[in-house]
C-alpha cells in the first residue's frame, strides 16, 4: 500500500535529544549559554500561535526524545502507568501556573540585578529550594550582570524541570513529563482556543 | 467481523505525539494540536501506541467492522 510507509527515514530533528544534553554541558562551563534555552520556550509557542499545532512537541522536543532514549532504548523506565491525577486538567494547569510564577520570580530577580537593587548570585537553585554553587560558570563578560543572573535563573529552571522529568520517567512511562510539561499544556491550550475559533 | 483498534480518549489526551511516533502504520495523527485521532482503516490494533502513551489515554478496543467498509 502506498500510504503505509515503513518507518526507516530518519530526520535531523530526531536527534535533538543530543541538544538537551549539550545544553546542560554548555551551561556548566558558561552560564550565558543558558539563554539558548529560550529557543525551547519560544519555538513551541510560535508553532502553536502561528500554525495551531504541537509540531514542536510531536517532533522536535529534545527533552521528550531524551526521556525516550533513556527510558525506552536504554531501559531506564519502569514503563508503569502514571497515576491519573498527574495528567489531570487541574494538575496540568496548576503546574503551569506554578511554573509561570517561578518564571516570573526569576525575571524579577533579574530585574533587581538590572536596577542595582540586587547583586549577581553565581549559584543555581534546584527544585526552587536547594542552592548549588556554580561560580565557575561565570567570571565576567561584555554583558551586564543581569544577563548572567537570568542565565543562572533560567538554567536552574531547565535543570529542575529535566530532573523532575527524569524522576517520573524512571517511575512511570518514558514521557510522563509530557503530560504535565508547562510548555505542552500551554501549547495545547492555545491550539484548543484556535481550533474553537473556527 | 470484530477487529482490535486503538481508541484514544480525547478528553485526557495531551497531544504529545508519542503515539504517532510509535505507530508502525502511520494510523495516528494529532488533530490541530488538540488530541490524537486514529485512522481505523490503517490501525491494526497492535497496541504499541497504548503502551507508550504517558497519559494512558489509549485503549485497545474491539470494534465491529461493517462489511465492505
Amino acid at each position: 500500500m502506498a500510504n503505509t510507509k515503513i518507518k526507516a527515514k530518519k530526520h535531523w530533528y530526531q536527534y535533538l535529544w543530543i541538544w538537551s544534553i549539550v545544553y546542560f554541558a554548555l551551561g556548566f562551563f558558561n552560564i550565558l549559554f543558558a539563554w539558548l534555552g529560550m529557543i525551547d520556550f519560544i519555538l513551541p509557542l510560535i508553532f502553536a500561535i502561528v500554525g495551531g499545532n504541537k509540531w514542536f512537541c510531536n517532533n522536535m522536543c529534545g527533552r521528550g526524545q531524551l526521556f525516550w532514549v533513556l527510558g525506552r532504548n536504554m531501559k531506564c523506565s519502569r514503563g508503569k502507568p502514571a497515576p491519573k491525577w498527574l495528567s489531570s486538567k487541574w494538575f496540568r494547569y496548576g503546574f503551569l501556573a506554578f511554573f509561570l510564577t517561578m518564571f516570573g520570580t526569576m525575571v524579577f530577580q533579574t530585574y533587581l540585578v538590572f536596577s542595582g537593587a540586587g547583586t549577581l548570585r553565581k549559584a543555581i537553585k534546584l527544585f526552587w529550594t536547594f542552592k548549588v554553587p556554580w561560580q565557575w560558570a561565570y567570571s565576567g563578560s561584555v554583558f551586564p550582570d543581569w544577563v548572567a543572573q537570568f542565565g543562572f535563573g533560567f538554567y536552574s529552571l531547565m535543570l529542575t524541570s529535566t530532573l523532575i522529568g527524569l524522576i517520573v520517567m524512571v517511575l512511570y512511562k518514558e514521557r510522563t513529563w509530557c503530560t504535565f510539561c508547562p510548555m505542552g499544556t500551554m501549547t495545547q491550550g492555545i491550539c484548543q482556543l484556535k481550533a474553537n475559533e473556527k | 467481523m470484530v477487529k482490535k483498534k486503538a481508541n484514544p480518549d480525547r478528553s485526557i489526551c495531551v497531544a504529545c505525539g508519542v503515539c504517532v511516533l510509535q505507530c508502525p502504520r502511520n494510523a495516528l495523527s494529532i488533530h490541530k494540536g488538540c488530541y490524537a485521532v486514529v485512522d481505523n482503516e490503517k490501525c491494526v490494533g497492535c497496541g504499541l501506541c497504548a503502551k507508550a502513551c504517558p497519559a494512558n489515554a489509549i485503549n485497545i478496543v474491539e470494534k465491529q467492522e461493517v462489511a465492505n467498509g
